[in-house]
């Protein structure tokens, strides 16, 4: 342990001069700190009850390094939603590229910039928000990602304002063996705003790197954001991430979650409801295959009375692959009226995967609902005759009964592009699968 | 029997009912009519006892006693009875223990012997032919997955069962058809008689086709606006609400 | 005020009704814990070697362990130095026949209502053996010479020791290791008294047993240990209870139960536990930290635990199920109520190893006034546990915003013919429900009490006739007071 604290130690003190935000005492200050919260926990290890499933040694064995220079060669794969109207900004190893992006033109009322443009244009304003939802300390990841952080996303919408198109920011990674990014993205949604973002995670090679990332997200009064995320990292990847959530008063936040790829695979979800009227949805959809390992960790804390939460979280697990799913809402005394559900249902194809699931309810307040559910099996037996009795083979009606239960996740999507994006991925990775756009019309 | 004065009522603050008068003798039959959010519901829980439907002015007195200082089930004891508008579903509780219960709570107020559960199953026999409802709801818990009819027949069940001397129907025809309609009917007449009084609640005078009323009121905007006999609920079907809330 | 309140509310002054203290001449080691101790238990009970040099590695291994973590409790810490770890009323040695009872013992068992004069058994009740463990050993044991006939070994274990050595010594420790857990660890070094069961291949016992439990003296330690073996094609129906004394300081219950089911072999193991659970400001209760576990060995074979628990300050226990027999089942019904400043961490844990294992999961927990309710539940599912079932339906209800229901299920599966479901909810009683209660002329506290026996049903129905009622007049009894 301690030769991987001396490592990031080394990479802090390689690169602080040219970090974002080098030379402000505030930033230089936090890092600092941070970086002694990191020596002091290091990663965590699998005694931690929130770590018990899921082993990040394997992150520990290889030095990754800070690009230090933004790749030039790299390029978008427009399969990979390129047709999508929105503010693009684009990251290629973990660094803002400017040749890439397509921000689009966005003006007064929202505003995307990177990192290094944000702490110079805005030093005050993140200040204030940076890092005030997230908690350094947590654990090792976050310590090592508020001391580290390379480069990142400010995006903030004004009150009342409503961008047409959402705000995608899309991380790519060059090929290049062992980058680390430690990516940072703040959002703030002005009251009564209503905005999409998009964070997707890509890499068109099988090279090794390890993403770790913070995203903070406030959501004022009466706001409504809507956040996409996909990870479609290389399967030998490591993805860390970590999203904060505040809630105000009378607002609405959306998270769609879908984890494909990387070897190691973990996302953290914390949802803190401040104030009465709050609402939030949290859908994942997790797949996994040969030897991956996908785990994700929500946290809901109603805090405040009159606040509805539902999740629905689904997985489906082949070849060796384990997946770890941990969802805890917490009733705070005096949220009285909250109504919250959860579901997990997982899929498990094959002899070796395993999953492993724990719903969690902590309830201090009486004038609640709250439920949740969770199954861990294989497709039903009853479903498959019916489609055979029809005249499906075996094979395509287990292709498709296995798209059905994805789908049922992606139709929920609300963007257009997206959505075609994964029933497409989604096809493509379930064998047997002929026309999945006509499977899919009815969503 | 029962005699409603000034009576003045507000929920979370807000006042609904707002100085309502009413007077209802033994053997009679009083229909409240009105158009929705005029404060018909609440008449009925604040009779019947409900948390959080305060009482700002006015007094209820009920065979000679002031009924507002009671609790809801003393008031039941004193043979109120509430025909619920939504009757409640209690899982895991059986409906004849339920009902064998309330029976011998009132027994026991009146300082009568408990019944056995033979007497009770001779007694609920009896009165489940009266609303044509199946013996097997009986073994089900109270009104768990109970269709709609069979919940607003069971309710009228109950009322057979207990035989109060004062009944408030609230709204027990809505939802229903005119077969389940005429059943229910069937049943509240059954119990009418010299001693006993009602106050039927409803929305459409269609019930009051089957349960013919002495006396009619117009309940808006929390006072009673009109009074006369059955033919101005027929008035009432006619024309609807507005040409009276605008004499009003 | 009605006379139907009046008499609620004298029934809700009554509290705890198994408070009292028997006044009792008792043979009692002083507090403090070390290997003398643990040779003195074991002189006393005049115990072969091999059992004391079990208990003294248990000894050693404990003092290298730490109490768990994890448990959703607030624990003050516990000076081990300060319990006395053996306590016997002064009557000799060991039970025997019922005119040499110490009078004050029977008296306390009539006052608990377990009558152990034999022909004082109720008429129409089935028959049922009952062990008294009175503190740290079996005062009397019932209807041995019945069950004897019927080739059935019912006594205290300390008894077994003597007369059946070979079947202690091959099946004790096999189900619960001696390192297991911290609680465990030190039952094994202390364990002083608890009840043997082994019904022979082919039998049904004849009747209920029943083995009582109860903490009389002060500062003393209960550490029972039960060992129950159904052996093949048996079947036994076992059922315990517990109470002790009000006392203002905590008490530390550590048991360990072990039950082992051959092939097709039944055991039905039923708890209703009613340890005194200190006021309402969390003085004084007993710290009930107990290790239940079950190994369905062979094939066919079934164990179901059923508990009612409404007593303990603070309950840490989880009765599992091993199923290693093909076509083994498990299961696990639980009624918990944490009222007054009362704290439980309880559930069970399946796991399945056998092919067409299956388990069923029905928790049922209820929190009032300062109660906190946790389940806690694993559900495992092996590699080899071909077509394994697993259901879990876990719900919560509340009573007052003092309280609090928290539930955390783990579900562990490596083999994909596995199904493995499991639903919870949290809800409290609804005003509407009362109040349609109430309109019916049934009082608050009745219609209480009737809406959490509706809610507590699917446990109870699983729990013997008699003790099917008792569990209810408890479950009422605990609530009195606990709503308004």
């Amino acid at each position: 342990m301690n030769n991987i604290i001396e490592h990031y130690r080394g990479e802090h003190a390689a690169t602080k001069d040219r970090l974002p935000g080098a030379g402000l005492d505030w930033l230089d200050t936090s890092r600092d700190a941070a970086l002694t919260i990191f020596g002091e926990k290091g990663f965590p290890a699998r005694g931690m009850e929130d770590w018990k499933y899921t082993n990040v040694r394997p992150i520990e064995k290889r030095p990754f390094r800070l690009a230090r220079e933004t790749a030039s060669d790299a390029a978008i794969d427009t399969r990979l939603c390129g047709d999508m109207a929105c503010h693009r900004i684009v990251f290629v190893d973990g660094r803002y590229s400017r040749h890439l992006s397509e921000p689009g033109n966005p003006s007064a009322p929202i505003t995307v910039k990177d990192l290094h443009t944000a702490l110079l244009e805005d030093a005050d304003t993140l200040e204030a928000h940076l890092g005030k939802i997230a908690d350094v300390s947590r654990n090792g990841f976050s310590a090592l990602n508020m001391a580290l952080m390379n480069d990142g996303a400010c995006i903030s919408i004004a009150d009342n304002a409503v961008p047409e198109r959402p705000i995608h920011l899309m991380f790519l990674s060059s090929g290049k063996e062992e980058i680390t990014s430690q990516t940072r993205i703040l959002v703030m949604a002005g009251a009564g705003s209503q905005a999409t973002i998009i964070e997707s995670y890509h890499s068109a090679t099988g090279n090794v790197y390890f993403n770790n990332i913070t995203t903070e997200i406030r959501v004022a009064a009466d706001a409504s954001v809507e956040h996409y995320k996909l990870q479609h990292e290389s399967n030998k990847a490591f993805h860390i991430a970590t999203l904060h959530v505040e809630q105000a008063r009378d607002s609405t936040f959306t998270s769609f979650s879908v984890s494909m790829g990387a070897q190691l695979a973990r996302n953290d979800i914390n949802i803190w409801m401040n104030d009465e009227g709050a609402n939030c949805d949290l859908y994942g959809l997790y797949m996994a295959d040969g030897r991956q390992h996908t785990d994700f960790h929500t946290r809901i804390d109603h805090a405040s009375p009159h606040c509805n939460s539902r999740e629905i979280y689904k997985g489906i697990l082949d070849g060796h692959a384990r997946a770890v799913f941990n969802g805890q809402v917490h009733i705070h005394p005096d949220a009285q009226k909250s109504a919250a559900e959860q579901t997990n249902n997982n899929l498990l194809l094959s002899r070796n995967a395993e999953v492993d699931t724990k719903p969690q309810l902590e309830i201090h307040a009486d004038d609640v609902t709250a439920s949740h559910g969770a199954t861990i099996g294989q497709l039903d037996d009853n479903m498959i005759f019916y489609l055979r009795s029809r005249g499906l083979d075996y094979h395509t009606a287990h292709a498709l009964l296995v798209y059905g239960f994805a789908h049922d996740i992606v139709e929920k999507m609300t963007i257009e592009p997206l959505r075609h994006h994964l029933q497409a991925t989604l096809a493509g990775r379930i064998p047997g699968l002929d026309r999945p756009h006509e499977l899919a019309s009815g969503g | 029997m029962l005699e409603i004065k000034d009576l003045h009522v507000s929920v979370d603050g807000k006042e609904i009912l707002k100085g309502l008068n009413l007077s209802v003798d033994a053997g009679q039959v009083h229909a409240i009519m009105g158009p929705n959010g005029a404060g018909k519901s609440t008449l009925s829980y604040v009779l019947s006892g409900r948390e959080g439907y305060h009482v700002t002015d006015g007094s209820v007195t009920y065979k000679g006693r002031d009924l507002l200082a009671m609790e809801t089930d003393e008031r039941a004891c004193e043979g109120i009875f509430l025909a619920f508008q939504y009757p409640v579903e209690i899982p895991g509780v059986n409906s004849s223990y339920f009902l064998k219960a309330a029976v011998n709570a009132r027994r026991r107020y009146r300082g009568e012997p408990e019944m056995n559960a033979m007497e009770f199953m001779k007694l609920t026999k009896e009165k489940m032919q009266v609303v044509e409802m199946k013996q097997e709801l009986l073994a089900r818990s109270v009104n768990e997955g109970f269709s709609g009819g069979e919940k607003k027949r069971n309710e009228i069940f109950q009322m057979a069962v207990l035989e109060p001397e004062l009944t408030i129907l609230d709204e027990t025809d809505s939802g229903l058809d005119i077969d389940a309609l005429r059943i229910v009917a069937g049943g509240v007449n059954a119990l009418r008689n010299e001693q006993r009084s009602m106050i039927v609640v409803t929305h459409y005078q269609r019930l009051l086709d089957y349960i013919r009323p002495d006396h009619v009121h117009v309940l808006a905007d929390g006072i009673i606006v009109k009074s006369g006999d059955e033919k101005l609920a027929l008035e009432l079907e006619e024309k609807g609400y507005s040409w009276l809330e605008k004499s009003a | 005020m009605s006379a139907d309140n009046q008499e609620v509310r004298e029934l809700a002054q009554k509290e705890y009704e198994h408070g009292f203290v028997t006044d009792i001449q008792a043979d009692t080691l002083p507090p403090g814990l070390d290997e003398d101790v643990i040779r003195a238990i074991s002189a006393k009970k005049n115990e072969p070697q091999w059992m004391l040099e079990w208990r003294l590695d248990a000894y050693e291994k404990w003092l290298k362990m730490t109490p768990p973590q994890w448990p959703h409790l607030r624990i003050q810490p516990i000076d081990y130095q300060a319990i006395s770890y053996y306590s016997a009323p002064r009557q000799g040695d060991g039970p025997k026949s019922l005119d040499e009872v110490d009078p004050k013992l029977l008296e306390t068992y009539n006052k608990l209502g377990i009558p152990l004069e034999e022909q004082k058994m109720l008429a129409g009740v089935t028959d049922m053996a009952v062990d008294a463990v009175f503190d740290s050993v079996s005062v009397k044991t019932t209807f041995t010479r019945q069950l004897e006939e019927a080739g059935v070994i019912f006594c205290s274990i300390s008894e077994a020791m003597h007369k059946h050595p070979a079947l202690v010594q091959q099946y004790l420790g096999t189900v619960v290791p001696k390192t297991d857990n911290y609680y465990a660890a030190l039952n094994c070094a202390v364990f002083t008294d608890g009840s043997f069961v082994y019904i022979p291949k082919g039998t049904r016992c004849p009747m209920e047993l029943s083995t009582y439990f109860r903490i009389n003296a002060q500062n003393t330690g209960q550490f029972e240990r039960t060992l129950i073996i159904a052996d093949e094609g048996s079947h036994v129906s076992y059922l315990e209870g517990c109470t002790a004394p009000i006392r203002d300081e905590n008490q530390l219950h550590a048991a360990v139960v072990e039950l082992v089911a051959m092939e097709n072999a039944e055991i039905k193991y039923s708890t209703v536990q009613n340890w005194y659970p200190g006021d309402e400001t969390g003085k004084g209760g007993i710290y009930n930290f107990v290790t239940k576990r079950a190994e369905c060995r062979g094939d066919h074979s079934r164990v179901s635990w059923t508990q009612v628990e409404t007593g303990s300050s603070i309950t840490w226990k989880y009765p599992s199920c091993v199923l290693k027999g093909d076509n083994s089942v498990g299961e696990f019904y639980s009624v918990a109520l944490s009222s007054l400043a009362q704290q439980a961490d309880t559930g069970t844990k399946m796991i399945h190893l056998g092919r067409n294992t299956s388990s069923t999961i029905v928790s049922k927990g209820i929190s009032a006034m300062k109660g906190q309710n946790a389940y806690r539940g694993l559900v495992q599912v092996n590699k080899n546990a071909e077509n394994a079932r697993n259901y879990t339906q876990c719900d919560s209800l509340l009573l007052g915003d003092t309280c609090g229901a928290h539930t955390f299920p783990y579900m562990e599966v490596k083999n994909p013919t596995a199904r493995v479901e499991h639903e919870a909810t949290t809800s409290r009683i609804g005003e509407d429900q009362l109040f349609y209660c109430r309109q019916r002329g049934i009082s608050e506290e009745d219609a209480v009490s009737m809406i959490v026996n509706g809610f507590c049903k699917e446990v109870f129905r699983e729990l013997p006739m008699e003790f099917a009622v008792e569990a209810q007049k408890l479950l009422s009894v605990s609530l009195e007071g606990a709503v308004g």
